[in-house]
């Protein structure tokens, strides 16, 4: 066998992305989501670091016309206010549907200066953006409709988001629940939408308030809002990781 | 400085330098993670459609009976959004489908990663070793029709030179064709599909005419692929299959 003298080119090549990749990722260990050692959560890390960081965090996703809106279907884990489906049925939930949603808020707690309950009164006097956006679902279907809502910038700001808060978590009265980081929770889109084709949100689309969040997948965009948690840790609250799913799903 | 396959004619031998190795077994096993993972995706919703966006209330162009989501049922009494003019509705789900997108999706990226990495690194090394001008690129009296039809007629016959031999001018076509067409296609159409790279680079949604284009543009690319997969393992079989698994794998012949 020959002996090797000297550094070949294919071994520079393979020393020098072992070690670009070793960098990149030590460099953001720091702020990636745990993988617990899954190699399918590793390569999840790896394109939220690239995405992040190739990418520009402040350019819109693409906003359609009125003639591109589609039909639209609402898939999830079924109707909260039926006791039938037993995964996803809430008491209160159903209370507050029978009343119109009267009595509904959506409370804000955790890193702010001013944890506190907002009306649907309360929410719609921070400001109002209305987008033709697609959603974009991972099983493989889109569906283009026009949101109207309150920025989440605008609520998180009202309540004075603290300089140490990373991470924003929002919970559905339907069990499920979706954290992102502060990138998407202040791009412009990202929205807490009340309104779906000039219409109030239909019921199974998320009444009566729901989040948009444009430059993810449809599955973080929680329906049904009842609560927001605002962390400075990376926190998980549908448990994605753990049960086999991407937590930052831009692709 | 040495190129990528040395035609030695004394004894007609093509050697496949380091890289050309290397890159062909790493593009190998991610093309193969990539057509599982695609395929399972594609089972959670098999219809594919043309246009900005399409999902099981508007029509497709075509359903593919690959799963128990193919026609399913289960979805709920349609209700129009009442301040449109046009005709789109919203309806519920209540049909458990099959969804197996957790580590389809994710393992279609990581093998994604592998090969669009593996993919550049191997476009810059063939352009500045003279692999693609040397090796890939057609010499000027190959491209005729008499040349290229005598060509094709002995893939027919089965006169084509065994393994060993510089690569014909069909291949050569077929080779770059699969390398600078079908490889960026379908990586390109992939990447439309991200709502974030789409938000940065939304001309991609432009020249692949839109989402759920680029999803079925990413599909017949995907399948072209597969073609090319099968008639090149037919050809290396056909060639001399031990001969060329040696070279591409180790680079030497028996």
């Amino acid at each position: 066998m020959r002996k090797k003298k000297t550094i070949t080119r294919r071994e520079a090549i393979f020393a020098g992305l072992t070690s670009a990749g070793a960098l990149l990722l030590s460099g953001c260990l720091k702020k990636a989501p745990p993988t617990y050692g899954n190699i399918l959560r590793m390569g999840d890390d790896l394109t939220y670091m690239a995405q992040r960081g190739l990418l520009s965090q402040r350019a819109l996703a693409m906003e359609y016309q009125k003639s591109d809106i589609t039909s639209f279907p609402a898939t999830d884990n079924g109707d909260p206010a039926d006791p039938a489906n037993k995964k996803v049925y809430s008491k209160t939930y159903q209370d507050l549907q029978g009343n119109d949603f009267k009595d509904w808020t959506l409370s804000i707690e955790g890193s702010v200066a001013k944890p506190g309950k907002y009306s649907m009164d309360d929410l719609k006097k921070l400001g109002e953006r209305r987008q033709i956006t697609r959603h974009t679902c991972e099983e493989g279907w889109s569906a283009i409709a026009e949101w109207t809502g309150v920025p989440l910038s605008a609520l998180l700001k009202h309540a004075g988001i603290l300089p140490a808060a990373r991470f924003v978590s929002l919970y559905g009265f339907d069990n499920y629940a979706e954290s992102i980081d502060m990138l998407d929770a202040f791009h412009p889109q990202t929205i807490l939408a009340h309104t779906m084709n000039g219409d109030k949100l239909p019921a199974r689309h998320g009444a009566p308030l729901r989040l948009r969040v444009e430059t993810q997948i449809g599955y973080k965009s929680v329906k049904y809002l009842q609560r927001i948690v605002v962390t400075d840790k990376f926190i998980d609250p549908n448990s994605d990781i753990p049960e086999g799913w991407s937590w930052y799903t831009g692709i | 400085m040495k190129t990528s396959t040395v035609h030695d004619k004394n004894h007609e031998k093509v050697r496949h330098s380091g890289w050309v190795k290397s890159a062909h077994f790493i593009i190998t096993l991610s093309f193969l993670a990539l057509t599982v993972s695609g395929f399972v995706i594609l089972m959670a919703h098999p219809r594919l459609y043309w246009g900005k966006a399409g999902n099981d209330l508007t029509p497709a162009l075509f359903e593919l009976p690959i799963s128990r989501n193919y026609h399913h049922g289960g979805w709920e009494k349609s209700i129009p959004f009442k301040h449109l003019s046009g005709s789109q509705v919203s309806s519920a789900r209540g049909y458990d489908i099959f969804n197996e997108n957790g580590w389809g999706r994710s393992t279609h990226f990581l093998a994604a990663w592998f090969l669009v990495i593996t993919g550049l690194v191997y476009f810059i090394l063939g352009f500045f070793s003279g692999h693609f001008r040397s090796d890939l690129t057609p010499k000027a009296r190959e491209l005729n029709i008499r040349s290229l039809w005598h060509d094709l007629a002995a893939h027919f016959r089965k006169q084509i030179a065994t393994a060993g031999a510089n690569y014909g001018p069909l291949q050569k076509i077929i080779y770059l064709w699969v390398i600078f067409f079908l490889f960026p296609v379908v990586i390109l159409t992939g990447l439309t599909m991200s709502p974030a790279i789409t938000a940065s680079y939304p001309f991609l949604l432009k020249i692949f005419f839109g989402h759920q284009s680029a999803r079925t543009i990413h599909f017949f690319s995907a399948v072209a692929l597969l073609l090319f997969l099968v008639v090149h393992i037919i050809m290396v079989i056909r060639t001399g299959f031990k001969r060329n698994i040696l070279a591409i794998t180790f680079g030497k012949q028996p």
